[in-house]
Parts: C-alpha cells; sequence; structure tokens
C-alpha cells in the first residue's frame, strides 16, 4: 500500500504541470482576447492569385 | 441573389456602401462613391489585397470625412509617450481605431505588412478594437505607419486621455484568474484527499489519515496566503476606517478555519475544516470574477481630453510646428485647419471661422464668427484654415474646467450597497452569537468552549451572502447588455432602483439625431418633387441626404450643369428645368432663416422651402407617460425655446422645463435636486452634458453607435433600447428584490449550522456539505430568478 504515496505525489505533480501551463498562458496574454482568435483561423494564409480573379470575374458575370 | 448583388453593386460605393452620385468615380469596374473610396481600393488592389472585399460584401466605411494630420507624430516626445516599447531599431505601439467591425478588418490590418515590409507584425483586438503594430522605425516612422493605416481606411484615434494604456497596464483581470486557478487546483486536490475520510477509514488505513491531513495543510497555505490575500487586506484596511464590511466576517471565518484546521492536523486530533477553506475561497473568488466582469472594451471614463487632439500647430516666427497640447499657453497663435477641434478658447486673428459645436451642444448647424471674437473650445473647424490666439490655457477653457469641478473628487465610489449595509449588522450578531457560545461553555468545558466558538466563526462565514449580490447583479448586468444598455459597473443597479429624479437633455437624447423629418411649405407638384430628388441626389450635403431619403422617388432623369456650393445649395438643369436648391442667400432671397431651411427655386419661380424637423425617439410618448408615474421628469435643453409647446404635455409640471441651459447651469440644476433628496438620473449625449452627467446620481450617455465618443458616464445606452428605459428600472428594482429574499435563504442556512455550532457538535463533514450546498442554492436561486425577472420584464 505505500504505493499511495508515490501515486498520490505524481498525481499532484502531474496536476502542478498543468497548474504552470496556465500560469504561462495567462501571463504571455492568451486569455485577454478570447474572440479574435476564433475569427483570425479563418482567413487563408496566403491569398490566392487566381481565386482573387475568379471572384471578380464572378461580379462581372452577375 | 445573385442580381441582387450585382444591383447593388451598381448604386452602390464599392468600398462602403453609400449611394453612388450622379457621376462616380470608376477603377477598373467598380464604382465609387468618393475618391476617398477609390484610393483605399486602388492601394489595397495594387498590393494585391482584394480579398478585403471577399470575406465580406462592404467592408469599407465612408472616407469622405477628411482626415486629421498627423504632423505631430513627427514630434519626438510625443511619439515616445505613445509608444508602448521603443528600442533603436523597433517600435511597439497599440492604438485605437474605431472602424474596425468586420472580419476583413482583422484580416486587412494583419497583413499589413503586404503593403509596408516595413511593419513586422499587427496584432488585432477585435473587441477592444485596437491593433498593436511592431515596425521598423529606421525605415518608416510613426507618422507615416498612421497615414498608411488612414490610407487604407482605419484612421486611428489619438488622443491625450489614453484609454489604450491604462486599459494594458490593468492586469487586476489576469491576477485574479490566477487567483482562481490556484484556488481551484488546491479545492479539487483537497476534496479528492478528504473523501476518504468522509466515507470512515478502516484501522489498515488510519496510517494514511496523517499523511492525508498534512498534504491538505500544505494545500491550503497558498490558498490562505495568495488567494484570499485580498480579503485579509480589504477586512484590514475597512477595520482601521472603522467600517465593517462583509470581508471582516469572511477574513475572520477563513482565518479560523485555518488555526484550527492545523492544530487538529499537527494533534492528530482531527481532519480539520481544509475543504470547506479551499470551497469557500473558490466560490468566493468566483462570484468577484462575475462581478468584475465588465464590458471593458466601452470606456466610461473618458473627458475632453479624449475629444481633443493630442498636438496643435503654433506659429512661431513666420514657422509652423506641432506642440503638444499641455504646453500651450495663453498668448501662443495657432493654426486650425478644415475639420480640426478648437483645443482652448481663443481669439480669432485670421481667416473665416465657420464652426460646427455639436460635440458641446449636439446641435449640428455652424456657426459664423468674425474676427477678434473668442471662439471657445471644443468646436471644430469646417471652413478653411483658421489663426487664433490663446486667450485661456486648455485646462481652464469655459468647457474644460467643468471636469475640474472638485465635487466630483469625492463621489460616486461609494454607492451605498445592500450587502454593504446588511454585512455591518451581520458582523456585530456573529460576533456576539460566537462570544457568547464560548462563555457558555467556558466554565464546563474549556475545549467545547474553544469548539463552539470557532465552529461559529467558521458555519456563520457569509459565503452564501457575499455570492448573493454578485451573481444577482451580473445576471442583470448581462440582460441589460443583451439590451443594449451597458453599466460600468454592478452597483450602478443598485443604485438605479433607487432612482426617483430624471433629467432629460432634448438635442440627441430624445431627438433622434439619425431621423430627420421634412416639413413642406408652399407648393410643389408631383413632376418638380421629381426634379427636386434628381438634382439633390448628386449631392452630398446631410441635408441633401436626407430630403432625397425624405422625397422616396427614384432617379429619373440626368442632372447637367450641376454645381454645388458647399454649405450653400445646390443648382442645375434637369429635364429642360432650371432648378436650385439651398439657403435664403444662395438663391438671392431677402428671408431670415430659422432652423435648417431649404429653398427651392424651378426656372426662376419661387416653389417654397423645405424646413427640417427633428423627430422624437421611437416611442418617447410612451416612455414619458409610463415614466411620469413613477418619477419625476425634467427637461435640460441648451437649445432655443421653440419647442416648448411641443415638449409641454410630456413634463406634467412647466417649471421643470429649462431652456437656453448652460453645461455649467445644467450642473447647478442636478446639484440643486440633489440638495433637496432626489436621487437623479441624467440622460444626456453631447459634452455639454458631462457635466451633470458626471454629478448626477446615475449619467446615462445616450449613443446612436456605442463605439464613437460618449462623455465620462456610469452607463450608455443604445439609441434603439431608449424606451426600454421603464423595464431597465424595474428591473434593477426586481434585482434588489432577489438579493434580499438570497439573503433569507442564506441567513437560514446559516441558522441551521449555527444550531449545531454553538452545542459544539459541528464536524468536518458537516461543514464540507452544508457550505458548498448554501453556496449552489444561492448561484441557483439568483440566476434563474434575475432571468425569470427578465423574462417578466420583456427584456429576454
Amino acid at each position: 500500500m505505500n504505493m499511495i504515496y508515490m501515486l498520490i505525489g505524481f498525481s499532484i505533480l502531474l496536476a502542478l504541470v498543468f497548474l504552470l501551463a496556465f500560469f504561462w498562458a495567462s501571463k504571455s496574454g492568451q486569455n485577454d482576447d478570447l474572440f479574435t482568435p476564433a475569427i483570425r483561423m479563418l482567413f487563408d494564409d496566403e491569398p490566392d492569385i487566381g481565386k482573387d480573379e475568379l471572384s471578380d470575374e464572378d461580379h462581372k458575370k452577375a | 441573389m445573385k442580381e441582387n448583388l450585382s444591383l447593388s453593386i451598381d448604386t452602390q460605393c464599392y468600398h462602403c456602401g453609400d449611394d453612388l452620385p450622379a457621376a462616380p468615380y470608376t477603377s477598373g469596374d467598380k464604382h465609387f462613391c468618393c475618391l476617398g473610396c477609390k484610393g483605399v481600393y486602388q492601394i489595397l488592389s495594387h498590393h494585391n489585397l482584394s480579398s478585403y472585399y471577399a470575406y465580406n460584401e462592404i467592408p469599407g466605411a465612408s472616407q469622405k470625412k477628411a482626415a486629421q494630420h498627423f504632423d505631430y507624430l513627427d514630434d519626438t516626445k510625443i511619439a515616445a509617450e505613445l509608444a508602448d516599447y521603443a528600442d533603436e531599431n523597433t517600435t511597439v505601439i497599440t492604438l485605437f481605431i474605431p472602424a474596425i467591425h468586420c472580419s476583413s478588418c482583422i484580416w486587412l490590418l494583419e497583413n499589413l505588412y503586404k503593403i509596408n515590409p516595413a511593419i513586422v507584425q499587427s496584432r488585432t483586438d477585435f473587441l477592444k478594437k485596437q491593433v498593436s503594430l511592431t515596425f521598423k522605425n529606421q525605415q518608416i516612422s510613426l507618422r507615416k505607419t498612421v497615414e498608411l493605416l488612414t490610407a487604407v481606411g482605419y484612421e486611428p484615434l489619438i488622443s491625450l486621455q489614453d484609454v489604450v494604456k491604462k486599459q494594458q497596464s490593468d492586469h487586476s483581470e489576469r491576477n485574479l484568474l490566477t487567483k482562481i486557478a490556484v484556488a481551484g487546483f488546491c479545492f479539487g486536490n483537497v476534496m479528492l484527499l478528504s473523501f476518504p475520510e468522509y466515507f470512515g477509514l478502516s484501522t489498515f488505513e488510519k496510517t494514511f489519515q496523517h499523511f492525508f491531513g498534512w498534504v491538505n495543510l500544505v494545500f491550503a497555505v497558498p490558498v490562505l496566503l495568495y488567494s484570499a490575500r485580498d480579503y485579509f487586506i480589504s477586512a484590514w484596511t475597512n477595520l482601521k476606517n472603522g467600517i465593517l464590511n462583509l470581508d471582516f466576517p469572511l477574513a475572520l471565518g477563513i482565518a479560523v478555519m485555518f488555526i484550527r484546521s492545523a492544530y487538529e492536523i499537527i494533534t492528530h486530533t482531527g481532519a480539520g475544516f481544509i475543504d470547506t477553506l479551499c470551497s469557500l475561497v473558490f466560490f468566493l473568488l468566483i462570484g468577484k470574477w462575475m462581478q468584475q466582469r465588465t464590458y471593458h472594451y466601452l470606456s466610461f471614463e473618458r473627458d475632453y481630453r479624449s475629444y481633443f487632439p493630442v498636438a496643435v500647430t503654433l506659429i512661431k516666427d513666420g514657422k509652423e510646428k506641432p506642440l503638444p497640447l499641455n504646453e500651450l499657453k495663453i498668448g501662443d497663435r495657432i493654426l486650425i485647419r478644415s475639420n480640426e477641434i478648437i483645443p482652448a478658447d481663443a481669439i480669432l486673428l485670421k481667416g473665416e471661422a465657420e464652426l460646427d459645436f455639436s460635440f458641446v451642444t449636439g446641435e449640428s448647424l455652424a456657426i459664423k464668427k468674425v474676427l477678434g471674437e473668442v471662439i471657445y473650445a471644443g468646436g471644430r473647424q469646417i471652413k478653411g484654415a483658421i489663426e487664433l490666439e490663446v486667450v485661456k490655457p486648455v485646462s481652464q477653457s469655459y468647457l474644460t474646467k467643468l471636469w475640474n469641478n472638485e465635487t466630483f473628487a469625492a463621489r460616486k465610489d461609494n454607492i451605498k450597497t445592500f450587502s454593504n449595509t446588511a454585512s455591518k449588522y451581520f458582523s456585530i450578531v456573529l460576533l456576539v452569537i460566537a462570544i457568547s457560545a464560548g462563555l457558555f461553555w467556558i466554565s464546563t468545558d474549556i475545549n467545547k468552549a474553544v469548539a463552539s466558538f470557532t465552529a461559529v466563526l467558521i458555519i456563520a462565514c457569509p459565503c452564501a451572502l457575499a455570492l448573493s449580490s454578485p451573481f444577482t447583479l451580473a445576471a442583470v448586468l448581462s440582460i441589460f447588455d443583451k439590451n443594449k444598455f451597458y453599466l460600468k459597473n454592478t452597483a450602478i443597479i443598485e443604485e438605479l432602483a433607487r432612482i426617483d429624479t430624471i433629467v432629460f437633455d432634448k438635442t440627441g437624447t430624445i431627438t433622434n439625431p439619425e431621423a430627420k423629418g421634412f416639413e413642406f411649405t408652399g407648393n410643389l407638384s408631383q413632376e418638380e418633387k421629381q426634379l427636386v430628388s434628381d438634382l439633390a441626389r448628386n449631392s452630398g450635403h446631410p441635408l441633401s441626404r436626407e430630403l432625397v431619403k425624405w422625397l422616396n422617388l427614384s432617379s429619373l432623369h440626368p442632372v447637367d450643369q450641376y454645381m454645388e456650393k458647399v454649405g450653400r445649395g445646390l443648382s442645375g438643369s434637369v429635364n429642360g428645368h432650371e432648378i436650385k436648391l439651398g439657403s435664403a442667400a444662395f438663391l438671392g432671397l431677402t428671408q431670415q432663416e430659422k432652423g435648417s431651411v431649404v429653398h427651392i427655386l424651378v426656372d426662376g419661380k419661387y416653389c417654397g422651402y423645405f424646413l427640417s424637423a427633428q423627430l422624437w425617439r421611437t416611442g418617447f410618448r410612451q416612455l414619458a407617460v409610463k415614466l411620469g408615474h413613477q418619477a419625476d421628469l425634467h427637461l435640460l435643453s441648451g437649445d432655443q425655446d421653440h419647442d416648448q409647446h411641443i415638449l409641454a404635455p410630456f413634463f406634467p409640471k412647466t417649471n421643470q422645463l429649462h431652456f437656453k441651459q448652460s453645461p455649467q447651469n445644467k450642473l447647478d440644476y442636478i446639484l440643486k435636486l440633489q440638495n433637496s433628496g432626489a436621487k437623479v438620473m441624467m440622460l444626456g449625449d453631447g459634452l455639454n452634458d458631462a457635466g451633470a452627467l458626471k454629478q448626477s446620481n446615475i449619467g446615462v450617455a445616450v449613443t446612436d453607435n456605442i463605439n464613437n465618443f460618449s462623455p465620462g458616464c456610469d452607463a450608455i445606452l443604445d439609441g434603439v433600447s431608449f424606451e426600454k428605459i421603464p423595464q431597465f428600472i424595474k428591473q434593477a428594482k426586481d434585482a434588489v428584490r432577489v438579493i434580499h429574499m438570497s439573503f433569507v435563504i442564506s441567513v437560514l442556512y446559516n441558522i441551521a449550522g449555527l444550531f449545531f455550532a454553538v452545542q459544539g457538535l459541528l464536524s468536518p463533514l458537516m461543514a464540507a456539505i452544508l457550505m458548498p450546498l448554501s453556496t449552489i442554492t444561492i448561484i441557483l436561486f439568483t440566476s434563474i430568478s434575475a432571468r425569470f425577472y427578465a423574462a417578466k420584464n420583456n427584456l429576454l
């Protein structure tokens, strides 16, 4: 049953790692703006030139 | 769908969506309403950033307003003050850009490096409408960066009172979250280690008991010293000032809990109350976080400095040079260009002054000034450049000295909240019970005396009571927010419930600045109306636009020989008829003008005039009737009294209608009402109400665009929710009732716990159950009942 001491120790250590990860995230400002990243991730990486022309074509056709 | 799209593109500006004038600006196959919009489009398409128009249809903002001059950004002192960080290579600056409104804005602002590679990085914070820019200052100056932003249609608003800076240095929410994280972490672990104790331990498992106890005690230390620190500090400072607030019994309970638990664990006499301690602090901090969660992207603290520019152009020895506003002295000669604001009271020396005082008075009619006349600060020059001599420093001007009124210094921080009043009595009763329980047992059993004394302090720790206000008020705050009524903090809700006097400003507050109606006097056939509409369609002047909107006719005839004299009138030949629109002077009439009038001349024949009339906000009539039942209504207007007969029926007592009020008059009037014992709510909009808004118990700024600047106030109300004011007041009163009810519930829990505590029979298990149970009851009760009342008041 002495195993319990070790298990509890490890579980607390693991939990501490997550707590420290939260501290780091908070300190680096990741919790300051929770809105913009949700929009930002929807942008295409590099605007595709061909696609742009296509959308212009669309306007012309319409 | 596609046809609709093409239709809208043909008649609307591709960039901003405004109606196209008769001769639109074109670039490729795109049409634009003005040179500004076209310019932005050309920059973007040239740098291959046309996706801006793909993410959203019509993402741009109108570029008709002339941009400011940014020469002052070349001044190293000003530049250094604005920057977040600067070394010899890179500069980091955060700018507030009111035009940010859609995903295209974010996309474009974060792709600025494609236009100028010297901009290393740009990050947008959408809710705060801020952009953080990192650029190489050797290759691009701050001024060039700001001008680039302006060129793509995102002019930053740079002001003296740097709201941006203040928000950045404010890490209180971050710190609170960290405290919650620590408390939550310890709470979870302690609960896990306490469970075996709750279910009882066999003799074999007893060996773990002390180990678990010690680990628990270790977890309690950061909760006590870090997470709960603010309660001890607050209780101590208040106690020093002779105030018993709710933090006192909380701090006492936490301290006693820790000491008794430590004693029990160290002496192996019991399991202690560590689990209760951790859950208590965790829930308390969550309540605090709920209460603090305000809409920080709205600023309620703006004063005149937000309206004024950072610098003015000083003329010295015939040379122009930017000067920071706070260095402006009496006798300085300054240059005000078109569209700039006059920052201090000054005498007109040169040029033609025509000033728009709508910032100050809410009245948009321009005022002309002649040479040698004193011009008050706050006006915006709409004609060409003028030269002035400063007669009063910025802080002593007619308008700005309202803010330096010392009456504001002390007030407002001490709104009497229910929990503050209740906690005073609560603390005293609690101490009396604890001491008498201890004294009762002291003669028979010293251990029991200590046990009962500490147990009373632990069990009666007003956790549920401390949570009832934050949770109720936070729920109401979010309900108000959904209805576009934004409060500065939760204490305003309790103050709102006490309001018995309501003071309105007129222009822009009870009238709708957007919608205008016209009254036509004279003779005009349908055919002639069509001609007038066709001509007016070509003009960008607000009155012409309103007139076109009001006439509601589609365009039919093209216009020849179109001519517009800005601010005077239009003329042109439509379908063979000679049409002239505009002011009396423009048409060569000898009439006196009253208000905004558009006269009409068809083929040299006078046909009459359109008089622009203001419209009341929707629902003002019903609102006045409803509010009249529960509160005293007053009106303070800076205008002439020509509307008195229309407004009189809304205000039962005629002596409560006041016209031609200066900002100082308004402030004094509020003060007079307060001295007679009234709780005053003031609704205003312009800078001229700012003093009164600040003085009143609740100052509400009414605005049609919440991102516009509104004067310093306690709450911002969107114009569309104007008619809901009676519901808001009702909801605030209901919220106070919910707080009272939850207070009763938490006291009942306390009495149940006290019943065991005074007998010295309180077990840790009982405390561990009772405390979270009462807390959760309160959270559920307050949140649900606040929403129930909101539904009843039609606010959900």
